[in-house]
């Protein structure tokens, strides 16, 4: 659907942000309703996209997975197979080039398991853009390796050390340097959340994946899935996925959060499934929080999922029912991402294995002829550190 | 008198002294909400003219690194909306100074909007700032703020434009709030750099006073400030203060508060 003039889906969106940055978002909602109705743009959008991103990613059939499970046949959209590895280039490409259109200089994000950095400091980098990246120090710790590629990239990477020194933080950062340089910089946000335009833009931007797999499951099985499975932490991969399926009542979308350690422990990134909603980062959506509106903290192994808030689109779908949302434990999506390596030789990134996990629960209980598409969002490089600390392997 | 009555007048006492006002922020329950009660004796000796009290929230965009970290020992501390605004109840018996609230939104979303402008306006406070909320969304809070009697504080910017200023400052009430520079509190940056052209702008299209802050700290630029508008906003630079000295800050705080409102009077 699109959102209302003043960017709300249902009741969830707005524009919750300081003054200062109101006439930025107006000259950003005008930037972008004018680029997106220009072909010059869309055509150099999917220029870079097909000849630098690697578009479309295939559809994969998973066969030695599904026969393992014994269920529904399991389609991967391989996201992974993206430059840089990751759906995130989809949204930054689409972005930067936006923001040379408007004039910026300078462009900065904020990162969670630093595919978002990576993929901004890519498109920045391509277009001659300075680049400003901000990340938890706790993040900078679990994703060295990305905060390298960023610095190889030539982007400027800025440790955040307030609050948890998760992604949440190193969105505040990046809000408070938007605030103060509003003028010359460009702020890419990575996920369908933030203030109106951001969340409606990005799932724009990420739509990609959904038209690209529906079209690709109607030519190699002649039909729609029967169910779509996307992790969902701020929810850019699971918007872009869900959103060509969300007039084909007969397929069921489910989007699976951080279950962390449990939702009885307390330790979870599940803002869908426990929170309830509140505003932060500019929009009004589900958030975790405590009973005085204080942003609780949360909890993943994977730090791409460890997000409080979730894009308003989101809520709006789960209110009127149209996606399911549920968890995956920590446990689980370790133990999809093994199985995935071991059938299949994909390395899955931590956040695609939480829907892996919610696959391998459905699949068996699905029929032979039925089949699943999972969105794989991204490549498991960047965990790889996470998983051998989990396993109790020391790696050099 | 309701919030909006009470505001006038203090800016009318002002001006009839000659001065300018100064509008003092402390972030409450830093370090403790007994604390707080101290601190906002203490500024309304040494001639504050109105006392913003800060509500705590996690994530707060708008505000540097001082106040960010007295957000933290406020909350570490359990600091409470709620207790704020018993706090507040308990002070207004005390002190004469108008106490005017500033908070992020979710807060006041979760306490309940109607309940919130209802009980703040009981407790006597008289007005509010939410530095998240534009104008395209404060709808329901100049609903409910209104109702209560409770001045809605705007807060406008460097880079707001003419319609954009001439929309919000017809909504607002008890004053505009100009932030000086484009920017975080408690940055240093040239504060008069934007300020004259601002308030002249806010001048041509409102009665309402209107007051600076954002990067204000001494006295100098307090003074240098006054010249274009009625109020000088100081926070940060009372904040620090309160982290060095925690419980013991009376005294540093109301001496920093003399020197400024001495600048104030011209």
């Amino acid at each position: 659907m699109q959102p209302d003039i003043r960017g709300y889906f249902g009741k969830y969106g707005g524009t919750f942000v300081p003054e200062t940055l109101m006439p930025a978002l107006e000259e950003l909602i005008k930037a972008y309703d004018e680029a997106r109705q220009d072909p010059d743009f869309q055509r150099e959008v999917d220029y870079y996209l097909t000849n630098y991103v690697g578009r479309p990613s295939p559809v994969y059939l998973a066969r030695a997975l599904s026969a393992r499970l014994g269920g529904a046949k399991i389609y991967l959209k391989r996201e992974d197979l993206n430059h840089t590895g990751a759906h995130k280039i989809n949204n930054t490409v689409g972005q930067v080039i936006l923001a040379r259109r408007m004039g910026k200089k300078r462009i900065i994000a904020e990162t969670g398991a630093g595919q978002h950095g990576v993929a901004t400091a890519t498109a920045a980098a391509m277009f001659g853009l300075k680049c400003v990246v901000y990340m938890g120090a706790e993040d900078i710790q679990r994703q060295a390796l990305n905060v390298f590629r960023m610095r190889l990239l030539g982007t400027e990477v800025v440790e955040v050390s307030s609050g948890s020194g998760t992604l949440k933080d190193a969105m505040n950062e990046a809000m408070r340097d938007w605030v103060t340089n509003v003028r010359d910089t460009y702020y890419v946000i990575g996920s369908v959340a933030g203030p109106h335009p951001y969340p409606m833009m990005v799932r724009d931007f990420q739509a990609v994946i959904g038209r690209e797999a529906r079209q690709q499951m109607l030519e190699q099985t002649g039909a729609l899935p029967d169910c779509v499975i996307a992790c969902v932490g701020g929810g850019s991969n699971a918007m872009g996925t869900f959103y060509a399926f969300l007039d084909d009542p007969e397929v069921k979308l489910v989007g699976v959060e951080a279950g962390g350690k449990g939702l009885s422990s307390g330790q979870h990134a599940a803002t869908l499934t426990a929170g309830r909603p509140g505003v932060l980062h500019g929009s009004y959506s589900y958030l975790m929080q405590d009973s005085h509106g204080q942003v609780a903290p949360v909890h993943s192994v994977s730090a791409g999922l460890d997000y409080p808030g979730v894009g308003p689109e989101h809520s709006h779908l789960k209110d009127i029912g149209r996606v399911q949302y549920t968890v995956a434990t920590d446990e689980e999506a370790l133990a999809a991402f093994h199985l995935l390596c071991r059938t299949e030789g994909i390395i899955p990134a931590l956040e695609s294995s939480h829907a892996l996990a919610e696959a391998i629960k459905v699949a068996p209980q699905m029929a032979g002829h039925q089949s699943i598409l999972v969105c794989l969002s991204g490549r498991g490089d960047k965990d790889v550190h996470t998983v051998a600390r989990e396993m109790g392997v020391e790696l050099v | 008198m309701n919030g909006i009555e009470l505001l006038a007048a203090r800016f009318a006492q002002v001006k009839q002294r000659g001065e300018k006002a100064l509008i003092a922020y402390i972030t409450a329950g830093d370090p403790s909400l007994e604390t707080t009660a101290k601190l906002v004796a203490s500024l309304d000796q040494a001639g504050a003219d109105i006392i913003e009290l800060g509500v705590p929230f996690s994530d707060p965009v708008a505000d540097g690194p001082v106040i960010q970290r007295a957000v933290n020992r406020a909350l570490a501390n359990g600091t409470t909306l709620a207790g704020i605004l018993d706090l507040a109840a308990n002070l207004t018996n005390k002190v004469a100074t108008p106490l005017v609230l500033m908070s992020y939104y979710n807060p006041i979303l979760q306490y309940g909007l109607d309940q919130f402008c209802h009980d703040a306006a009981r407790a006597g406070v008289a007005g509010i700032i939410v530095p998240d909320l534009p104008l395209e969304e404060a709808g329901p809070i100049l609903a409910a703020s209104e109702l209560a009697g409770l001045a809605w504080i705007p807060l406008v910017a460097p880079t707001t434009d003419g319609q954009r200023l001439a929309r919000i400052a017809a909504a607002g009430s008890g004053f505009v709030y100009c932030v000086t520079v484009t920017g975080i509190t408690g940055t240093t940056q040239d504060v008069t750099g934007e300020i004259g052209r601002i308030a002249k702008e806010v001048r041509s299209l409102t009665e309402l006073p209107v007051a600076a802050g954002f990067g204000i700290g001494t006295p100098e630029q307090a003074a240098a400030v006054a010249r274009y508008c009625d109020a000088v906003v100081v926070g940060s630079a009372f904040v620090k203060l309160v982290e060095k000295q925690g419980k013991d800050s009376m005294k540093v705080v109301s001496e920093l508060a003399s020197q400024l409102k001495q600048a104030l009077k011209g």
